[in-house]
Order: C-alpha cells, then sequence, then structure tokens
C-alpha cells in the first residue's frame, strides 16, 4: 500500500463513522469513537488528542499498541519509505483447522489490518542515513512468525548485508504461528543465520522491542540486534506470564517481563520513549557506522 | 498385573491381557474349553497389538515419546560413545544439568555431543530439571560448540526436552538471548552438525540446538512449534483437542519427512523404543556415523553455505 493510503486510512480511523463498517482499533483495550480510556490511568481520552500525542496517555505515559504503518511514519524521514516483498502471502501448508480454519483467521486479519501479513519491510531514510526498516503489527494474528513473516525478515537482512545498509526494525509478537507448524519455528533459525550473516559483515542493526514481543521472535531476530531498546511498559519475554505462573504456581513479581525490569536485568539497553525514539536511533546511527577498509586489511 | 506407566492407546491390549492373566490362574483340567479360550484369546491379543501399534497416531507416539523408560541422552552416550570427556558450566552463572556436553569418540571418530538431558528417576529429574534447560544450558552448549568449531570436532546432538524452562529466573537471566545466540552460531560453525530426535522436541528449547546438516528422527519422536496440549487450549479453545492438534501440527517423523525438515526416521521396535532400546541403538549409530562420512567429505565453507540454504529454503508462501 503506498504511503500516502496509510496516512488516509488512518485519517479514517480517527472518527467515529456512521456507517457499520468495522471500527479498526489499534489496541484491544480501544473503544470505539472519540473517547478513549487509558487502561492504566482510567482516564477518558479524545481519541484525536491521543493520536497527536503518539498514542501515548497525556496522564499516566502508557503507550498505546500502534500499527506497523503508524511506526513507519513514526521512526522513518516522511515519504522515505518503499516497501519491499509485497508480492508474498501466506498459505496454509498444513491445512490447518482447529476452532476456526487458518485460511479463516488469514483472511480476518487481512481485513483488520489492511496489511497481507504481520510485518512490513522496506527501504527508507532516518534523518537522512539510507537504512532497511521492518515493523510488526500485532493485529495481525498478534503477529506470531510464520513463513511470510520469516522470511521478509531474512530478505531485509540479506538485502542489507547486499546493500551494505544498517537495518532497524520494531517488534512485536506473541511468538512462533502454530498453524505452520516446524515451518514457522524454523523462521527461528533461519531469520538468526541472516541477522548473524549481516552482523558478520560489521553493518548495524538496532531494535525496537514494543508492546508484546514474545516467543519465537524474541527468542530469534529480535535480541540479536547490536543495540536493543524498548518502550516504556512494554511486555518483553520468552514464555507468556500464563504458561510461567502455571509453571512455577505462584504469583509473578509486580513488574516481571516489563521494559523496565528488562533493563535492571541487564537484557536491554534502554528504555525509550515513543516521542524520542527517533531521535535516539538517529543518534545511534552516527555512532554505528561501519568501519572503513583499510589498506592491508581485507574488505 | 500393575503397570508404572499405560498409554492410552495401550488399553485395550492390557485389558485383555489381564483377563488372560486371571482366566490361566483357574484350573485348565477341570474345563477342558477354558485351554481353547485361553489359546483363542493369546492369538487375539497379539493380533491387537500387532495391529495398535503398526497404526499408532501422532497423539500415541507423542505419549511413546515422553514414556519414563524410553532410552535418553545418557543411554545412547553409554551405547554408541567411548572416551566420553564432559564438560560443565557456562562459565558465568552454574552447569546446567539439564544440557549434556562433552567430547567423544563414535567409531573412532572424535566429536562434540550435546543433548537434553532427562533424568531417568525422580531425583535425577529434579536435578536435571525434567530435561528443560534454564539459559546457563544454552551458553554451556554455546562453549561447546565453539570448541568444535575451533577443533574441527563435528557436532552430533540429540533432542528431548519439552521445551526451555518457563521460569522467572529463566526469563531473568535470558532464556530468549541464549536460545537466539545458539540459533545464530549453530547457523555458521565449520564442521558437520547431525541432530537425532530422540523423544520430545519441544519448541524453541529444542531448537536451540536442533538444527543442522543432517536430521535424524525417531519413529515415535515429535518436534514441533508448541506442545499439543498447549495448542489445544490457545487455538482449539479446549483442553481435550490435544489428539486433533498433535495431528494438525504435523509434528511426527513422517510429517516432518514429507516437509523437508528431516531427512531420515528411524524405526522403533513394535511397542516403541523402551521396550527393546539395543534395537534403536544400532541404527542410530549408523545413521550417526553414514552421515558423519558424508559430510565429512564437504569443503567447510561448502557446508555452512548449504546449512544456510537449506535453512533458507523453508517456508511456504504464495507469491504473486
Amino acid at each position: 500500500m503506498p504511503l500516502a493510503d496509510w496516512f488516509s486510512a488512518r485519517e479514517s480511523r480517527r472518527y467515529t463513522r456512521i456507517d457499520d463498517t468495522p471500527q479498526v482499533s489499534s489496541s484491544a483495550e480501544v473503544a470505539d469513537g472519540v473517547w478513549v480510556k487509558c487502561d492504566s490511568c482510567k482516564h477518558t481520552l479524545y481519541e484525536g488528542e491521543l493520536a497527536d500525542n503518539l498514542w501515548v496517555c497525556r496522564h499516566c505515559g502508557r503507550h498505546f499498541d500502534i500499527t506497523a504503518p503508524q511506526r513507519v511514519e513514526l521512526l522513518t524521514d516522511e515519504g522515505s519509505f518503499a516497501e519491499i516483498d509485497t508480492d508474498i502471502a501466506p498459505c496454509d501448508p498444513l491445512g490447518f483447522v482447529a476452532a476456526k480454519p487458518y485460511e479463516t483467521s488469514l483472511e480476518g486479519a487481512r481485513e483488520k489490518s489492511g496489511l497481507t501479513e504481520a510485518v512490513v519491510t522496506g527501504r527508507a531514510t532516518i534523518g537522512g542515513v539510507p537504512v532497511v526498516f521492518g515493523a510488526m503489527d500485532f493485529r495481525f494474528i498478534g503477529a506470531s512468525m510464520g513463513s511470510v513473516v520469516g522470511e521478509k525478515i531474512t530478505r531485509a537482512f540479506e538485502l542489507a548485508t547486499a546493500q551494505r545498509l544498517p537495518i532497524v526494525l520494531t517488534t512485536a509478537s506473541g511468538g512462533a504461528r502454530m498453524q505452520e507448524g516446524m515451518l514457522s519455528l524454523m523462521q527461528m533459525a533461519k531469520t538468526s543465520a541472516a541477522a548473524q550473516r549481516h552482523s558478520d559483515a560489521g553493518l548495524a542493526y538496532i531494535c525496537v522491542l514494543t508492546n508484546p514481543t514474545y516467543g519465537g521472535v524474541t527468542a530469534s531476530f529480535a535480541v540479536l540486534a547490536d543495540v536493543l531498546v524498548a518502550e516504556p511498559g512494554a511486555r518483553i519475554g520468552f514464555a507468556g506470564p500464563l504458561l510461567v505462573e502455571q509453571t512455577i504456581r505462584q504469583k509473578l513479581p509486580k513488574g516481571f517481563q516489563t521494559a523496565e525490569s528488562m533493563l535492571q536485568h541487564g537484557m536491554i539497553d534502554e528504555v525509550v520513549s515513543r516521542g524520542e525514539l527517533k531521535d535516539r536511533i538517529e543518534l545511534l546511527l552516527g555512532y554505528l557506522s561501519p568501519r572503513p577498509a583499510r589498506s592491508g586489511e581485507r574488505s | 498385573m500393575t503397570r508404572a506407566y499405560v498409554m492410552d492407546f495401550e488399553r485395550p491390549v492390557f485389558e485383555l491381557e489381564d483377563k488372560l492373566a486371571e482366566l490361566r490362574k483357574l484350573d485348565v483340567s477341570a474345563n477342558p474349553e477354558l485351554a481353547a479360550e485361553i489359546e483363542s484369546l493369546a492369538a487375539d491379543i497379539e493380533r491387537l497389538r500387532v495391529e495398535t501399534y503398526s497404526n499408532l497416531q501422532p497423539w500415541d507416539r507423542v505419549q511413546l515419546s515422553r514414556h519414563p523408560k524410553r532410552p535418553k541422552t545418557e543411554h545412547y552416550l553409554d551405547a554408541l560413545f567411548t572416551d566420553v570427556a564432559e564438560v560443565h558450566g557456562d562459565r558465568a552463572f552454574a552447569d546446567d544439568e539439564a544440557i549434556f556436553a562433552g567430547l567423544a569418540t563414535i567409531q573412532g571418530r572424535h566429536v562434540a555431543v550435546l543433548g537434553h538431558r532427562k533424568g531417568t528417576d525422580t531425583k535425577s529429574n529434579v536435578r536435571r530439571n525434567f530435561g528443560s534447560p534454564h539459559p546457563e544450558g544454552y551458553r554451556k552448549a554455546m562453549r561447546l560448540m565453539r570448541l568444535a568449531d575451533k577443533f574441527g570436532l563435528p557436532i552430533v546432538t540429540f533432542l528431548d526436552t519439552a521445551g526451555a524452562y518457563p521460569g522467572i529466573e529463566a526469563e531473568e537471566r535470558g532464556q530468549a538471548l541464549a536460545i537466539a545466540e545458539s540459533l545464530a552460531l549453530l547457523s555458521g560453525v565449520r564442521v558437520p552438525v547431525v541432530v537425532v530426535g530422540i523423544g520430545e522436541g519441544g519448541s524453541g528449547g529444542a531448537l536451540a540446538i536442533g538444527f543442522g546438516d543432517r536430521m535424524i528422527m525417531l519413529e515415535n519422536a515429535y518436534y514441533s512449534v508448541i506442545s499439543p496440549e498447549m495448542c489445544s487450549n490457545i487455538l482449539y479453545k479446549d483442553p481435550t483437542q490435544a489428539k486433533t492438534a498433535a495431528s494438525c501440527l504435523k509434528m511426527v517423523g513422517s510429517d516432518l519427512l514429507e516437509l523437508g525438515i528431516v531427512d531420515e526416521v528411524v524405526p522403533e521396535p513394535l511397542g516403541g523404543a523402551h521396550t527393546d532400546p539395543s534395537a534403536v541403538f544400532g541404527p542410530v549409530g549408523a545413521a550417526i556415523v553414514r552421515a558423519l562420512d558424508e559430510l565429512s567429505g564437504i569443503d567447510t565453507h561448502e557446508m555452512v553455505e548449504r546449512r544456510y540454504r537449506r535453512l533458507r529454503a523453508i517456508g511456504a508462501y504464495s507469491a504473486k
């Protein structure tokens, strides 16, 4: 989808509509209509104002979940984003049928998000620096990683390696996509291998962990970044909190698996609020340029 | 008859066997018809046994893969390897007994061996956390991978875990990072990697040491993105659908052979590997040695490229 369409799509979501087409909200807790209740501080917020504040509650600083197109708009230079690999789409390799058929889930996700899969990748500039950029979108089956997400992430790393570009990704995911079975699990190895090759080429990778990032995405390409930042309050982990609670049979400590707790345990480099993310990435990219090949040194 | 561990699909066979045992206690001489009945029942049981174990469903195989008497990594070590030098610890936090790491010899070939290590009794299972590693386990595994890479020792790994441990400390010490780094490292080691799925292949916790240049799986082992029970809870919203989920997930050897994820499935004796472990040690050892010999001839650079291309090719999607 061209960037202009995203803007208009976003615009059309901003106000209550009188037709009965489903309201697209950027998060489960966003109610239909003009007013939104913040789940953290319970303040009622005017949706237009919330959007102007980058979907961050002005009372308590809660970062609402946002979409991949919104991430593109937030982090890349205006008009610089050119999407790649728009031609690959998910199929149903296992013929998977559970409570509903996988095909139905895919159809629903496409309708809900207007995207073809849970990640959008492309070329862009950030502060004038050419990069490969990718953003995951939780609305698409929990941004779970199946064949297409794995393939698009892998291709993004490969493009960045071939063009000697840094890569910037924002993640959000419930983990591997169950409906594609082992094909999904193997995407963890595939994306990690591609990330490693990009790193071996001396190129920078910055990853922004957003709410929520779990399972097979956390445990593969996401955390392999040179610098890992996270948005305030983002839930990040390998095993989901429910599973951990069931396993250890006790209440989880307050703040468990939040960005702040990850920082405390030395697992990420910085917690950066949404409004400061772009500047922080620009700053980092300035430091992490590839070393120049000197004479006598192999390039 | 008391049995320590009965799997659902075996119940009909066992019920008949119990009935037969009861009949045998009766006085045959007082009732000549009884002898014929016993004989016919015994034949029925044998037929049912063969039929049951020849038509195992994925869910039945999942149960077999978890059988407490199933041969474990340590049994393969004892049976197939000599001169074992175990290595311990991640040099940062602890020694995780849920992962075995060591140097060993298989039929004259020096290799580095990794494996998930379940216990054989309650005590050893507690020490080994039932085969579910913490981050330090994967970090120990990575130490051995680097050692193998440095000294050109092929890596042989045995998969048998329900998954990486989902606990508070595991999360706080970077379970995700440990797995991710292990994946990245394993994808580029300059030695052959032979993977053998001997029991459970639970998700990322198995994958961290679970892909390579030759993928071998036992007939009743599984390898899956999620356990059938959890899949049943999440996707079917019904905890009783694990059996259906096990089929849908395509998680047993024959399925994975079809998907191109596994190269070779090693058959087990009727009733599963635990009924006659020696019957699987031989074929598994032969498969490992065959793989090592085939891979040893390949140029190192080419082998790493092939491994990358193999990973690269996994996935199904439509392209416009």
